[in-house]
């Protein structure tokens, strides 16, 4: 890929990265911490690139290692940050017929 | 087909986006997470159809390692503890950071031709992403209680940044040595800059871990970001960097909150300070449970400041229960929360949601602070520094300069506490010592649950 172009997609996601989240209230930080963590669970992909082009026994290993971080990553991630705000959402319906 | 991957990934990308932008309203934020997991399983399913990723052997490979890793998680998520979510975060973004190192691993490894950028940051993502993983794992390991020592020793800052000059030192070789850089060399690179990771984590303290694992959050990302560009992946590296820059900003947030510069988290050490701390004055009173029940009872306005303590003892429902019971006394009860209440922010209010507690009776320290000195009693659970007023008065305390909870200028304050030793932080609590407090010992469950019972009476 051309340098430059990815200079540019670096800066762009950046700045979206950070518009994204300055207006999150505080309540949903810890959820949110947890769903970027998710977010970065893509890394999957690159694993299953990696392991699918390895040619060594090393690197088959290695390869497999990162396939099975980077699902931990996704699946827990995924699953957790659900939790939470599966919660959240509960509560504003019980809260509703509360009042 | 390498266009169906490729607007696959395009549209991971745009649904990552879009999913964290639903997480930033609480109504949404479910729906977010959801989107977010749709671009994960499009992107993951393109993946097979990369052209990169054709042997049999390989694939078979990549389905029973994906099968094992995400069904260990996925199980160990559903299981975990809601108190326990920090530390699984941690645990979650080890593996990520873990894995962004192995793959560039295995594209230094096989010494391919590489342009010069791409084995710089191919490097890059190597180091970031190993101190990732292995500092989210002693994070993990301190906050779930396997590694309770904080150790610390003389010179420590010497050593660690001569390991990390030599890090990154060898990076330097590797990233600059062309296609025949020492495998011996890579080796080591690797091992320093899992020393790295630990030797980072292991002087912070608890208080502070909250700010390392967003920070590690956000290194993680931008070793998926780099690593995306050697694999000449736009969906990694999108997503990386969006992790990346909303994650520094989330730690600059958290820092905030604690009043505590990113650089003295990392650098000095909590709980070391250039004098000795004020001696506390004064002694601990305690006060039994119908008489705090009495006080709260016929008290007109109340407020509790829920800490760690409280959801350890699993006690933020029967406290709801408590609450309700004021409410039909006519007593106005609200809820303070700190923004680091909890391990991170944000995290007692999941805690009160998973209780029930509606959101219109929880406050910020901004929105409650002028409220205490009209408020009759403060119920104290399970917190501690951050409602000790030597963060306000005495230029010696670790903590001097946090924003604290003004729960001492209240009329009465009542502490709920396990017992009389220092907290989470090791760090004496004058509000303990104050005239207006009365300590309440016990296990928070079984005094809310007394507590419950004698307002009952009334």
């Amino acid at each position: 890929m051309e340098g430059f172009v990815a200079l540019y997609i670096f800066m762009l996601a950046a700045f979206t990265g950070y518009e994204v989240i300055s207006k999150v209230p505080v309540i949903l930080h810890t959820p949110l911490m947890s769903g970027s963590n998710f977010v970065h669970g893509i890394v999957l992909v690159g694993a299953m690139v990696a392991l699918g082009h390895a040619n060594t026994q090393l690197e088959m290993v290695i390869g497999f290692f990162a396939v099975l971080l980077a699902a931990g990553n996704a699946a827990g991630g995924y699953v957790v940050t659900e939790r939470m705000l599966e919660m959240f959402k509960t509560s504003d319906s019980k809260k509703k017929g509360d009042n | 087909m390498d266009f169906i991957v490729q607007a696959s990934y395009f549209a991971a990308a745009v649904l990552f986006i879009y999913g964290l932008k639903k997480m930033s309203s609480p109504s949404d934020a479910r729906k977010g997470i959801v989107w977010a997991g749709i671009g994960m399983v499009v992107a993951t399913l393109a993946t097979f159809f990369h052209p990169a990723v054709h042997h049999i052997d390989n694939i078979i490979l990549i389905v029973i390692a994906m099968g094992l890793g995400g069904y260990l998680a996925w199980v160990s998520g559903k299981k975990v503890a809601m108190t326990d979510m920090p530390q699984m975060v941690a645990l979650y973004n080890g593996l990520g950071g873990g894995a962004a190192a192995l793959i560039a691993a295995v594209e230094l490894i096989r010494q391919d031709n590489m342009s010069q950028i791409v084995q710089i940051l191919a490097v890059i993502g190597a180091l970031i992403g190993t101190m990732a993983f292995s500092g989210s794992l002693v994070a993990y390991a301190k906050l779930q209680g396997i590694m309770r020592k904080t150790i610390r020793f003389p010179k420590q800052q010497l050593v660690n940044g001569t390991v990390f000059l030599t890090t990154v030192a060898l990076g330097l070789m590797i990233a600059f040595g062309g296609s025949d850089y020492s495998m011996l060399g890579l080796f080591i690179f690797f091992m320093l800059a899992l020393a790295l990771g630990v030797m980072m984590t292991v002087p912070i303290g608890g208080a502070d871990m909250p700010v390392i694992i967003s920070l590690f959050n956000a290194l993680t990302g931008l070793a998926v970001g780099f690593e995306g560009y050697v694999l000449e992946n736009p969906a990694m590296m999108i997503a990386g960097i969006v992790v990346g820059s909303a994650g520094t900003l989330l730690t600059q947030l958290m820092a905030k909150a604690m009043n505590r510069p990113i650089s003295n988290v990392l650098f000095s050490n909590f709980g070391e300070t250039s004098g000795d701390a004020q001696e506390v004055t004064g002694s601990m009173k305690e006060i039994e449970a119908p008489d705090v029940a009495v006080m709260m009872a016929f008290a007109d306005k109340v407020i509790i400041v829920p800490g760690y303590g409280m959801a350890v003892a699993q006690a933020q429902h029967k406290i709801w229960e408590l609450v309700k019971q004021l409410q039909e006394h006519n007593v106005t009860v609200k809820f303070a929360i700190h923004p680091v209440a909890g391990r991170m922010p944000g995290h007692m209010n999941v805690l009160l949601a998973e209780a029930g507690v509606p959101y219109d009776i929880i406050y910020d320290l901004d929105e409650i602070n002028e409220e205490f000195p009209t408020t009759d009693v403060t119920l104290v659970i399970g917190a501690n520094d951050v409602v000790n007023p030597a963060a306000r008065t005495d230029p010696n305390s670790p903590i001097y300069g946090m924003p604290i909870l003004n729960a001492d200028k209240s009329k009465n304050v009542i502490v709920i506490k396990r017992g009389k030793g220092k907290g989470f932080s090791g760090i004496e609590n004058h509000l303990f010592f104050a005239d207006n407090t009365r300590m309440l010992y016990g296990d928070a469950q079984q005094v809310a649950n007394d507590l419950v019972a004698n307002i009952k009476e009334i």
